[in-house]
């Protein structure tokens, strides 16, 4: 174990364990309370009139009809909305929940309702005329770059992008070191080859859905599912010129996120409804809607470069990657560029990202955004070069592999990190010799993720009867109350059952980021444990006034504050309980908190090995084996730790082998369904098995690791090489549906 | 608009409702009758987030008209457990972590319960079929699985 220098804790007691999770019981009853499942008195419905074109001028939107309508309540445009200006970051989020002068993609909103029913709203926005003039679109990344691709933005490319480069590329990227050409000369064997991924939606089973309130007096309250209430007030705020301090935003339940609600759709409009119209507003999206118009991630083409010596030296690595984010500049290929080749110690390493825009639903992160195609470009690569040499697909990796001291190609220097833990780990499970059947193939991969730590504040409450709540700011997407709980209980030395977390809304508590970049058990558990301290702290303080000490003379040590030193069994301990149930006597309540912007995050690395089997006759492939191999630091929670290694993983056998999102000629999305657009389901997978390593982090008390992203990047790999190697054919665009291998067999 | 009036049971309660013909039994339950324990995640069949039993049948309540529900044993997730005592599907999730967000799990229960009614000692592949119509998009499904399994057994350990 590793425990930081301020600790008193000698052994985890909590942490390490499988407690129960304090939700568990709402959630199994049907009980919990989700984005939809909420009401208000006199609420109105709201919905949203979408475009149908992918990609048209709007010349006028006439609403005179709908308002007109008995039970129609109010209806709003873009124009209802403030105006953004030096903020393109929030401009482009507003431009994407309302449309401006142009409708950008299929399913860009136009018009939204607020109706007494939803039968009435559902025939008012018929009611709504809006003249479009349809201009030419483009959906693909290569053809979105050509000079002569219709153009979504003027003049938005900003200074890194050369000026000859077509209209809809908007940002270039380039990181790395060494010298290429010198490096690929050193190679036995150069490999080229392009990659290419679909794009695909994070698919959270719960719509995104609100109930927002706008009193007169510009009071505002508003419930929604996000991963940060945080985010959604501000950004909401400045779209109806509103203080942060007049919005409460409450977080509900959240029925999956993995990225997709760290930003706005219906909020803003819901706030807008309900300020035009006096009256609490409630939208929900249907799934057509989740999918047309929230999400997705980036669709991309990857080059990829790379030089091996025969024995399993890297000499070279060179990639080339196009991401296109749909209608607004922000995809993730800044994070592709940067962690495609993190996992390895290279001499000579260059990646170029380019940032395009197509008429495609703006993108919103999806856990390790950018990462997982970036992985599967090189991860792919890699195989091919060592099979062609017949070298140990893990033996390559570990003859290359990143370690403490490495200067990543993305420019960081590593602190203690466990990707060769995670190798060699895999390499001893028995998976790994376990034998294979005709048709079958095995894959590995390796993958990274940066995590992140973010602003967090934390308070700390200890009730007169020694109970204790803790008050965090971040969505509980997978059981955090719990890892909260566990650590709050375990730096105070009491019981689990004693501790209750819950999640405020943004008026009970400072600042949090949203949840994301793997940072809650990272960042809000140091907020956490920090505040624990300063609780301690205290309560030292009052066990040392009722014996007369000094405070320094006081320490905590098994749930109690002990007299110490000269003092030492001079006084019997006192119990957190005892201490709070005389607070009022030695100063008042009691309890502690911890602002922070918190930093240390400590990267992550993972090892996937899969086994596949391919139907020669119908090209489908079935996963019939699967483990992953990742470093958690300290795992709080062991069973939420494996949960969001199988999550993730399974994610990423989805988006390798069926999820993709299909465009039409004319531009609109063909498959916006969960038939069409389909999801892993329990009969199409094994268990997934997980080895949960820990390195522990230097950069926090117990050396958790965030431990939710890192999973989903090497999937994509790892099953394109086990596929590959069934198939005998090299696998090179994602998803690898049926017919896809199909042809990749019946042409190889 | 003529409203329909309904009677029938829910959970083993009488109640009446008025729907409209439109509405589905999912709308009914959550909009009407304040259950919102069923969750729409589709509205289309293909979730499974929904379902509930109609006379002992695993269906879909989204894509059931409120209307049908008429004479009928209705049962939903709010009727799973008696009263402070959690069916043993309900603790096994607990205790095997075979839920994160928790939007699908209601559906999953149900369903769940469903098959171990028809089929006390399922195989891991049948579970796994039985449950193919419920979506979960955190778990990979693999503690979904193992609670279902550690469930039936103590269910027949128990008969």
């Amino acid at each position: 174990m590793a425990l930081d220098s301020d600790s008193d804790i000698k052994q985890f007691k909590i942490v390490g364990t499988r407690p129960p999770r304090p939700d568990g019981i709402d959630k199994v009853t049907g009980r919990a309370r989700f984005g939809a499942d909420v009401t208000a008195p006199g609420m109105l419905i709201g919905l949203v009139l979408r475009s149908p074109h992918a990609h048209a001028r709007i010349l006028g939107i006439d609403t005179s009809e709908a308002e007109a309508m008995d039970g129609v309540h109010a209806v709003v445009t873009r124009a209802d909305f403030a105006e953004i200006e030096d903020d393109d970051y929030t401009a482009d989020i507003l431009d994407n929940c309302m449309a401006g002068e142009k409708a950008l993609y299929d399913g860009h909103a136009v018009a939204a309702i607020a109706a007494s029913s939803g039968a009435i709203a559902r025939k008012a926005l018929k009611r709504i005329r809006v003249e479009y003039e349809p201009l030419p679109h483009v959906t693909d990344v290569d053809a979105a770059m050509q000079p002569d691709a219709p153009v979504l933005h003027q003049e938005r490319a900003n200074e890194t992008v050369p000026p000859d480069m077509g209209g809809n590329v908007m940002a270039r990227y380039e990181f790395g070191h060494g010298d290429i050409e010198a490096g690929l000369n050193k190679a036995d064997r150069v490999l080229e080859r392009t990659y290419r991924t679909e794009a695909t939606h994070q698919g959270y089973i719960e719509p995104h859905a609100c109930l927002a309130q706008v009193g007169p007096d510009g009071q505002a309250d508003l419930w929604c599912c996000t991963q940060g209430q945080y985010m959604v007030r501000d950004t909401c705020a400045a779209m109806l010129g509103l203080k942060q301090g007049q919005l409460r935003v409450t977080a509900s339940e959240i029925g999956g996120g993995f990225g997709g609600k760290t930003t706005v759709f219906l909020e803003p409009l819901a706030l807008v409804l309900s300020r035009k119209s006096g009256r609490p507003v409630k939208m929900v999206m249907s799934r057509a809607e989740v999918l047309r118009a929230s999400g997705p991630t980036s669709s991309t083409s990857i080059d990829v470069r790379m030089g091996m010596t025969k024995d399993g030296r890297i000499t070279s690595a060179f990639a080339e990657l196009r991401y296109q984010g749909g209608a607004y500049p922000g995809s993730p290929v800044e994070f592709g560029a940067m962690s495609a080749f993190a996992p390895y110690e290279l001499e000579n390493v260059k990646t170029i990202g380019w940032d395009v825009v197509a008429n495609r639903p703006k993108q919103a992160a999806y856990r390790a955004p950018g990462a997982p195609m970036a992985a599967f470009a090189v991860e792919s690569a890699i195989d091919e070069l060592a099979r062609g040499f017949g070298l140990d697909p893990l033996d390559v990796r570990l003859k290359n592999a990143a370690r403490e001291g490495t200067r990543a190609s993305h420019g960081v220097t590593y602190m203690a990190i466990g990707l060769e833990a995670t190798v060699h780990t895999a390499k001893n499970h028995p998976h790994w010799s376990a034998p294979l059947g005709p048709n079958q193939g095995r894959g590995v991969a390796c993958g990274f993720w940066f995590n992140f730590g973010g602003n967090t504040c934390v308070s700390l409450n200890i009730t007169p009867d020694g109970t204790v709540n803790v008050l965090e700011g971040n969505p509980d997407i997978g059981g955090s109350r719990a890892s909260m709980s566990m650590m709050a209980a375990e730096e105070l030395g009491i019981p689990y059952d004693k501790v209750r977390t819950v999640i405020a809304d943004t008026a009970s508590l400072g600042l949090n980021d949203v949840t994301d970049g793997s940072r809650v058990t990272f960042a809000v558990g140091l907020a956490t444990i920090e505040a624990a301290r300063a609780a301690k702290r205290e309560m030292c303080k009052r066990a040392a006034m009722v014996w007369g000490i000094e405070e320094d003379a006081v320490m905590w040590e098994d749930g109690a504050a002990r007299p110490a030193g000269p003092n030492a069994g001079e006084y019997p301990p006192m119990s957190l309980a005892e201490i709070a149930a005389i607070a009022s006597n030695t100063g008042g309540p009691i309890a502690g908190h911890h602002e922070v912007n918190a930093e240390g995050a400590g990267v992550s690395f993972a090892t996937h090995m899969v086994d596949a089997e391919v139907d020669p006759e119908t090209g489908a492939a079935k996963i019939l084996r699967y483990t992953v191999f990742q470093d958690a630091g300290k795992a709080v929670h062991p069973d939420f730790v494996e949960g969001q290694f199988q999550g993730g993983a399974v994610q990423g056998i989805g988006w390798a082998l069926n999820e993709e999102y299909v465009y039409g000629e004319d531009g609109t999305l063909q498959n916006a369904g969960f038939l069409d657009y389909r999801v892993p389901v329990a009969s199409d997978l094994p268990m997934i098995d997980t080895v949960i390593l820990e390195i522990p982090n230097p950069g926090h008390p117990y050396g958790v690791r965030g431990v939710g992203e890192t999973s989903i990047v090497p999937p994509l790999a790892a099953v394109a090489n086990a596929i590959s190697a069934a198939a005998g054919v090299r696998m090179d665009t994602i998803p690898m549906s049926p017919p896809r291998v199909l042809l990749a067999l019946r042409s190889g | 608009m003529n409203k329909i009036h309904v009677t029938t049971k829910i959970n083993g309660d009488p109640v009446e409702y008025l729907c409209d013909p439109e509405d589905t039994l999912l709308d009914v339950l959550r909009d009407q009758l304040g259950m919102t324990g069923s969750k729409e995640g589709c509205g289309t069949g293909d979730c499974g987030a929904c379902s509930v039993t109609v006379n002992g049948r695993l269906v879909c309540s989204c894509l059931m008209l409120g209307a049908e529900a008429s004479d009928c044993e209705v049962a939903t997730i709010e009727g799973m457990a008696d009263g402070e005592n959690l069916h043993p599907l309900q603790k096994k999730f607990i205790e095997h972590a075979a839920l994160q967000c928790g939007i699908c799990t209601p559906g999953i229960l149900v369903a769940a319960r469903s098959l171990l009614e028809r089929n006390p000692d399922p195989t891991e592949e049948e579970a796994r079929y039985w449950l193919a119509g419920n979506l979960c998009r955190c778990t990979g499904y693999d503690k979904i699985i193992r609670a279902v399994m550690d469930a039936a057994a103590e269910m027949r350990e128990a008969s």
